[in-house]
C-alpha cells in the first residue's frame, strides 16, 4: 500500500513524458490526485493510539549490504504524507506552466515520489536516496521555469543542500557498520536503534553532526538560510509551494527520526545550539520579512521564522513541544502553501510582485482580499485558526523546558502581526487605481469560481485544524510519547513535564467558594477581637 | 437551560454563517435583519440562563457546559467549555442586550454601503467572539476570544479600507494588542506551569496556594495583556485612531464591549490577584487612574465629535482598573455596565449626529443641533448627565462607588479620580454646548442636517431609558431603605464569582455622603465652567465666536491635543531606529550572512574545477544517471513486489 504511493506518482510521471503537451497537466493532475486519495485511505486506515509503524513493507533490495526497501507511516510521518499526497494535486490545480508542459510536470511528480518515499522510509539507506533524489527535480523546476535570477538560486539551493547532505551519507554508512550485528548490515532504524549500544561517543558525535548540518541547511535554520530567500523567489508558484509546504519539513523530520531518534544524549546536548538558533530564526526572520519590498520574499523570510518556531519545539523535549512542532509542521505547509499559491496569482496578474507597485486591491478583488486575510490571519497564529495550534503547544512546552528561550521566541508573535498585516495594508488596503492618492494603477481580477476551487481545501483545512486540531494530535501523539518515553530510558533524561491536577470542576468552584467565605469570616472575627 | 447555555454563542455563529453563505443575496436590509435576529436570539437565551442560574443557591451558581477536547498534548488539555456563573452571565447579558440594539441601529446607519451584508458578518462574528471571551471556562478559550474579538475589530476599523488612515488605524490596533497578547500567552505558560491547568474551575480551587512571587508575575503579565484590550497606559494608542471605524463599531467594540474585556479578565482572576503582592493592586490601581487622567486632559482638547468620546472611554475604563486595583471588583462591573448604557449611547449618538451631518465630524462646524435632531439631542443630553456623575443618573452611582473604594483605600486615588471626574464634567458639557447649543456654524442651507430614521433612534430612546436608570442595579442604601430588602443586588449576586476577594472598607455613612456631595459639587463646578467658557456670554461663546477663534482657546495646547505626545513618540521610535534597525538586519542578512557562504561557494568551485578535469563537469549528465537508477531500483522493488 505503502509503496503504491511512491510508485503512482512515479508511474504518472512516465505517463506524462510520453503524452501530449496539451495532456500533461490533465495526466499529472490525476495522477497526483490519485496518491493523495490513497494518502487519504492510509489516513483512515491508520490505527488511532498505536505509536509503532503501520502498513510496515519490507523487501530485501540489496540484501549484501542491509539495504531494504523498508517502509512505514508512524504518527510522526503519517501527517506529513497525507500532506505531500494533498498539496500537489492542490499545487497542480491552481497553478501552471508556462513552457515545456510536459518536464514541468514530470519534474513535480518525481517530486512528490521522491518526497512521499522520504517521509515512508524506515531504511535509513533508503530515506537518504530519497532525501537526495528530491534535490534534482526542484532544482530545475526553479532553473527551468523560474523566474529573474533563476539560474543562480537553483544553483545556490542545489549546492547548499548537497554539500551539507553529502557528509550524511558518510555518517549514515558508518552508522550501517558500527551497528552491524555480526556479518549482517541493517539500515532499519529499528535494528539501528537496537544496536546502538556498540557505538563510541566521538562517533556518535560525528555521526550526529553530519546528519544535524544536513538537516539544519534543509530547515534552514540561521545563518545557513540564505538559499532560500532566493530559491523561493525565483521558484514557479507550484515550486515554492512544495518547497515550503513539503522539502522543507523533510530537515525537521529528519531532525526528530533521526537526531532525536538514534542519538537522544547527543541531541539534548545540542539542545541549546538549537534553540538559540531557532529563536535568532524567529525574531531575524520576522524582522526581516518586515522590510521586504518583494512580496514573495517577504513570505519567504517568514518560513525561517515559522521554521524557527519548529526547532524551538523540538528541542523542548517534551509532549506539548514536539507535538506542537509535529503540528507545526503540517500547518505551515496549509497556510504558507495558500500563502504561495495567492502571491503567484497575483503575480500572474499584476506581472509585479512589489509591494509599492500595489494599492487598494481589495476593491476590485473582495473575495480574493477575503482568501488573503483568512490565510494571513492562520499565518499570523490566531486562536481558532490552524496555525495557532502548533505555535502555541510549542512555546508552552518550551516554557516548561527552556523558560528564557520561549520568552524571546513569544515576542516575535508580535512581530508576525506586524509584517504580514503591514504588507496586507500596504496591498489591498489603500486608494485602489485610478482614485487620487493611489500609487499604482493596477487592477486586481479577482478569483475565478474555478481558483476558489483549488485552494478551498487549505481554506477548509485551516479552519478545520484550528477548531478541531484533536484530531491531528490524537494521531501523532502516540507516536510522540514513545519516543519521548525511548529518550527518557536511554539518555538518562526526564522529560520537564507539568503534573496536571485532577480537575475540579463544579464542585471545586463551589468548595473554592465555602473555603474562601469561611477563612474571610475568620479573619473578620479575629480583627473585631482585637 | 444551564446545559443548554452553548445556544448563546451558538445564535451569533449561526447568523455569521447564514450571510456568509447567502448575505450577499439577502441583501438590504434583509442581512442586517438575519444578524440582529440571532444578536436577539442570543440575549434571550441570556436571559433564560440568568433566571435558571438565579433560581439556583448562590454557592451552587457554577454550571460547565463542555462541548469537546480543543487541545490535548500531555498532561496539557484544554476543552471547549463554557463556565456558566454570575459573572460570566452579567458579561453576556449586557454584551448581547447593547449588542442587539446596536446591530439594530447599524441597520439605519449602514444604508446604502456597498458592503452592507458583510459589515453584519463582522458583527455577528465579533458577538461570537465576544461571548466566547466571557463565557469560555480556560484562559486558551478567553483567549480565542480576545483575539477573535480584536481580529473582528482590525477587520472593522477599516472597513472602510480605501482611505490609508481607517487601514493604518487598524493594523496599529491588532499590532499594538499584539504587544499585550505578549503578556497573555507568557502568563497562560506560567499558570500551567504553576498548577498544571489553565480551567478557571482549578485556577480557583489552586490559586491560594500560589506562591505571591509567581501570583504577582502572571498579574503583571495579564496587566499588559488587559492594557493592551482595555487601551490603558502604556498601550492606549490604538484606540483613539479605532475611531476610524463606522460609528456602530464605536459604540459596540471601542466603547462598550470589547475594550472592558481586560477588566473582566482581572475580574475573572481574582484569586490569583487575591495570592500576589499587595503592591500589585497599587500598580493595578495607579495605572488605571494615571490613564484616567492623561486621557481626561487629552479629550478636553479634541475637536472630532467621537475623538472627545474614544479619549473618554480610555479615561473612564481607567476607573475600572483604579476600582479592580483596589479589590473593588463590583464597583468595576458596576460601572462597566452602566459605562457601556451611556457610552453606547453617546457614540450612537453622535453617530445619528454625523449621519445628520451627512458625515461632518468637526464639533467646530456644528452647533445648534438640538433643533434639528431633537430626538439624537435629547438622548444625547441624558447619556451626557450620566457620564457627568448627575445624580439620579446611572453614571452618579456606580462612579461614586468607585470613589468611595479609592478614598478607603489610598487618598492620593481619590484625588486623581475627583479630578478626573471634573474633568469628564467639562469635556462632556463642551461637546454638547459645541454639539447641540448655540447657533449654528455651518450652512443650514446646504447642509441640511436632519433627524437620524427610526431603527436609529428607537435604540438611542432605549439606551437612554437604561443610562438613566441602571443606577438601581447596585444601590448604596442600607437595608431600611426599601423596606429589608438588600438593594445591593448586584453584590449580592456577583459574589459568588469573587470568592470573597472583594474589599471591604469600614468608612462611615456620613463619610459616603460626604464624598457624594463632594463629587457632585465638583461635577456642578465643571458644568458652570464649561458652559462660563463656551455658552452663552462666555469669551468663547458658540453664538458669537467664528470657527477659527474657537481654535484659539487656551485649551488647545498641544500637549494636550496629542495626549502627550505618546503615541506621537512610539510612532517616531517605529518610523525611525526601530524600522532602521529591521533595515540592518536585512542589510546584514544580504552581505555579511549571504557574503559568508558565497565566499565559500567560491572556494568550493575552485577546488571542483580541479576534479572536473576527470568528470564531465555537466550537473544535468550526473542528475540524469541518478534519476534512471532510481527509476530502475523501484522498478526492481516492484518486480520483488510481483513476483
Amino acid at each position: 500500500m505503502l509503496t503504491l504511493l511512491i510508485v503512482i506518482p512515479l508511474i504518472t510521471a512516465a505517463l506524462v513524458l510520453v503524452n501530449t503537451e496539451s495532456l500533461a497537466r490533465v495526466v499529472a493532475l490525476i495522477g497526483s490526485t490519485v496518491t493523495g486519495i490513497l494518502s487519504l485511505i492510509v489516513l483512515s486506515e491508520f490505527e488511532v493510539g498505536e505509536s509503532g509503524y503501520q502498513f510496515v513493507s519490507d523487501v530485501n533490495w540489496i540484501p549484501s549490504l542491509g539495504i531494504n526497501w523498508t517502509l512505514g507511516v508512524d504518527g510522526i510521518s503519517l501527517w506529513l504524507v497525507v500532506l505531500a499526497g494533498l498539496l500537489f494535486p492542490i499545487a497542480i490545480l491552481t497553478t501552471s506552466a508556462h513552457h515545456d508542459q510536459r518536464q514541468f510536470y514530470f519534474h513535480l511528480m518525481a517530486l512528490q515520489a521522491g518526497s512521499l518515499g522520504a517521509f515512508l522510509s524506515i531504511d535509513l539507506f533508503l530515506f537518504f536516496a530519497f532525501f537526495e533524489i528530491v534535490l534534482v527535480p526542484m532544482y530545475f523546476l526553479i532553473g527551468g521555469w523560474g523566474h529573474g535570477d533563476r539560474v543562480y538560486a537553483a544553483l545556490k539551493f542545489f549546492l547548499y543542500t548537497m554539500a551539507a547532505s553529502a557528509l550524511m551519507l558518510v555518517g549514515i554508512l558508518a552508522l550501517g557498520i558500527l551497528t552491524r550485528n555480526g556479518e549482517v548490515f541493517s539500515f532499519d532504524i529499528r535494528d539501528i536503534q537496537a544496536n546502538m549500544a556498540g557505538v563510541s561517543d566521538t562517533a556518535r558525535w560525528l555521526i550526529l553532526i553530519s546528519f544535524a548540518l544536513a538537516f539544519a541547511v534543509k530547515v534552514p535554520v540561521f545563518p545557513i538560510h540564505t538559499w532560500l530567500p532566493n530559491a523561493h523567489t525565483e521558484a514557479p508558484t507550484a515550486g515554492s509551494v512544495i518547497l515550503a509546504g513539503v522539502m522543507l519539513k523533510l530537515g525537521t523530520y529528519g531532525l526528530i527520526r533521526f537526531g532525536l531518534g538514534l542519538f537522544p544524549e547527543e541531541t539534548i546536548a545540542l539542545a541549546p545550539v538549537f534553540l538559540t538558533l531557532g529563536v535568532i530564526g524567529i525574531i531575524y526572520g520576522a524582522a526581516v520579512a518586515t522590510v521586504q519590498t518583494d512580496l514573495k520574499k517577504l513570505v519567504a523570510y517568514s518560513s525561517v521564522a515559522h521554521m524557527g518556531f519548529i526547532v524551538l519545539g523540538i528541542f523542548a523535549f517534551n509532549s506539548q513541544g514536539l507535538n506542537g512542532a509535529v503540528v507545526q509542521m503540517i500547518n505551515h505547509g496549509i497556510s504558507t502553501g495558500a500563502l504561495f499559491i495567492l502571491v503567484g496569482w497575483m503575480y500572474d496578474r499584476l506581472k509585479t510582485r512589489e509591494i509599492s507597485q500595489m494599492s487598494g486591491l481589495q476593491k476590485s478583488a473582495p473575495v480574493f482580499a477575503g482568501v488573503m486575510t483568512l490565510v494571513v490571519l492562520s499565518s499570523i497564529g490566531l486562536p481558532g485558526l490552524n496555525g495557532f495550534v502548533g505555535e502555541f503547544l510549542i512555546l508552552l512546552g518550551t516554557f516548561s523546558s527552556a523558560r528564557w528561550w520561549a520568552v524571546v521566541a513569544t515576542a516575535g508573535v508580535i512581530l508576525a502581526a506586524l509584517y504580514l498585516l503591514w504588507a496586507y495594508q500596504r496591498t489591498f488596503h489603500g486608494p485602489p487605481a485610478g482614485t487620487e492618492g493611489a500609487s499604482s494603477d493596477k487592477v486586481l481580477k479577482d478569483l475565478s469560481p474555478k481558483e476558489l476551487l483549488g485552494i478551498a481545501p487549505l481554506l477548509a483545512a485551516i479552519v478545520f485544524f484550528g477548531v478541531y486540531p484533536s484530531f491531528m494530535i490524537d494521531r501523532i501523539e502516540p507516536s510522540v510519547d514513545a519516543l519521548i518515553e525511548r529518550i527518557e530510558t536511554e539518555a538518562d533524561f526526564t522529560e520537564s513535564e507539568t503534573e496536571a491536577p485532577e480537575r475540579s470542576g463544579v464542585e471545586g468552584l463551589t468548595e473554592a467558594l465555602e473555603l474562601a467565605e469561611e477563612d474571610k469570616a475568620e479573619k473578620e472575627a479575629l480583627e473585631g477581637e482585637s | 437551560m444551564l446545559d443548554l447555555a452553548w445556544l448563546i454563542p451558538a445564535a451569533p455563529l449561526t447568523g455569521f454563517i447564514v450571510n456568509m453563505l447567502v448575505g450577499k443575496r439577502l441583501g438590504e436590509p434583509l442581512a442586517g435583519w438575519v444578524a440582529t435576529i440571532a444578536a436577539f436570539l442570543s440575549f434571550i437565551f441570556t436571559v433564560l440562563v440568568f433566571f435558571d442560574l438565579r433560581s439556583l443557591e448562590p454557592s451552587d451558581r457554577f454550571h460547565i457546559v463542555e462541548i469537546f477536547t480543543w487541545i490535548s498534548a500531555g498532561s496539557f488539555e484544554v476543552d471547549a467549555g463554557l463556565l456558566v456563573d454570575p459573572l460570566s452571565i452579567t458579561m453576556a447579558l449586557f454584551v448581547t442586550g447593547v449588542g442587539t440594539l446596536i446591530h439594530l441601529y447599524s441597520i439605519g446607519y449602514m444604508h446604502g454601503d456597498e458592503n452592507f451584508s458583510k459589515f453584519f458578518i463582522y458583527l455577528n462574528m465579533f458577538v461570537f467572539s465576544m461571548l466566547l471571551l466571557v463565557l469560555g471556562d480556560n484562559l486558551l478559550l478567553t483567549f480565542l476570544g480576545w483575539e477573535g474579538v480584536g481580529a473582528c475589530s482590525y477587520l472593522l476599523i477599516s472597513f472602510w479600507f480605501t482611505d490609508p488612515q481607517n487601514a493604518s488605524a487598524g493594523k496599529k490596533a491588532f499590532v499594538t494588542n499584539r504587544v499585550g497578547d505578549f503578556g497573555y500567552m507568557l502568563a497562560t505558560f506560567l499558570v500551567f506551569l504553576t498548577i498544571g491547568s489553565i480551567n478557571y474551575d482549578d485556577i480557583a480551587t489552586q490559586a491560594p496556594d500560589i506562591a505571591a512571587v509567581t501570583a504577582s508575575a502572571i498579574v503583571l503579565l495579564f496587566l499588559l495583556a488587559a492594557t493592551g484590550k482595555s487601551a490603558q497606559i502604556p498601550l492606549f494608542v490604538w484606540l483613539p485612531d479605532a475611531m476610524a471605524g463606522p460609528t456602530p463599531v464605536s459604540a459596540l467594540i471601542h466603547a462598550a464591549t470589547m475594550v472592558t474585556s481586560g477588566v473582566f479578565l482581572l475580574t475573572r482572576l481574582n484569586p490569583i490577584l487575591a495570592a500576589a503582592s499587595p503592591w500589585v493592586g497599587d500598580v493595578i490601581a495607579w495605572t488605571g487612574a494615571i490613564t484616567a487622567l492623561v486621557a481626561a486632559t487629552a479629550a478636553v482638547a479634541q475637536n472630532d465629535i467621537k475623538r472627545v468620546l474614544a479619549y473618554s472611554t480610555v479615561s473612564q475604563l481607567g476607573y475600572l482598573f483604579l476600582a479592580v486595583g483596589v479589590g473593588g471588583y463590583v464597583p468595576a462591573i458596576f460601572h462597566m455596565i452602566t459605562h457601556a448604557f451611556f457610552k453606547a449611547l453617546l457614540f450612537l449618538g453622535s453617530g445619528s449626529v454625523i449621519h445628520g451631518m451627512h458625515d461632518q465630524q468637526d464639533m467646530r462646524f456644528m452647533g445648534g443641533l438640538k433643533k434639528f435632531m431633537p430626538v439624537t439631542s435629547f438622548t444625547f443630553i441624558i447619556g451626557w448627565l450620566a457620564i457627568a456623575g448627575v445624580p439620579p443618573f446611572s453614571g452618579f452611582w456606580s462612579k461614586d462607588e468607585i470613589l468611595v473604594f479609592a478614598w478607603g483605600s489610598n487618598k492620593a486615588l481619590w484625588v486623581v479620580g475627583l479630578v478626573t471626574a471634573l474633568l469628564t464634567g467639562f469635556y462632556m458639557t463642551r461637546q454638547v454646548i459645541m454639539t447641540f447649543f448655540g447657533k449654528p456654524r455651518f450652512d443650514v442651507e446646504e447642509v441640511k442636517p436632519h433627524e437620524s430614521p427610526k431603527t436609529m433612534t428607537i435604540p438611542l430612546v432605549i439606551l437612554s431609558i437604561l443610562a438613566a436608570v441602571a443606577g438601581g442595579l447596585n444601590l448604596p442604601f442600607t437595608k431600611d431603605f426599601l423596606g429589608g430588602t438588600d438593594v445591593h443586588f448586584l453584590e449580592g449576586w456577583l459574589e459568588p464569582s469573587l470568592f470573597a476577594n472583594e474589599a471591604k472598607f469600614d468608612t462611615a455613612g456620613s463619610t459616603k455622603v460626604w464624598l457624594a456631595l463632594i463629587a457632585v459639587a465638583a461635577g456642578a463646578i465643571a458644568i458652570f465652567a464649561a458652559f462660563k467658557l463656551f455658552g452663552k456670554g462666555g469669551s468663547l461663546s458658540a453664538d458669537e465666536v467664528s470657527t477659527e477663534e474657537l481654535d484659539k482657546s487656551p485649551l488647545r495646547s498641544p500637549y494636550l491635543e496629542n495626549a502627550w505626545f505618546i503615541d506621537a513618540t512610539y510612532a517616531k521610535f517605529m518610523g525611525g531606529p526601530g524600522r532602521k534597525m529591521f533595515e540592518f538586519f536585512s542589510f546584514f542578512d544580504r552581505t555579511a550572512v549571504d557574503g559568508i557562504s558565497k565566499g565559500v561557494a567560491g572556494g568550493s568551485v575552485g577546488v571542483g574545477t580541479l576534479f572536473r578535469k576527470a568528470q564531465t563537469g555537466y550537473v544535468r549528465n550526473y542528475v540524469t544517471l541518478i534519476v534512471f537508477g532510481a527509476i530502475a531500483m523501484v522498478g526492481w522493488v516492484i518486480w520483488r513486489l510481483v513476483s
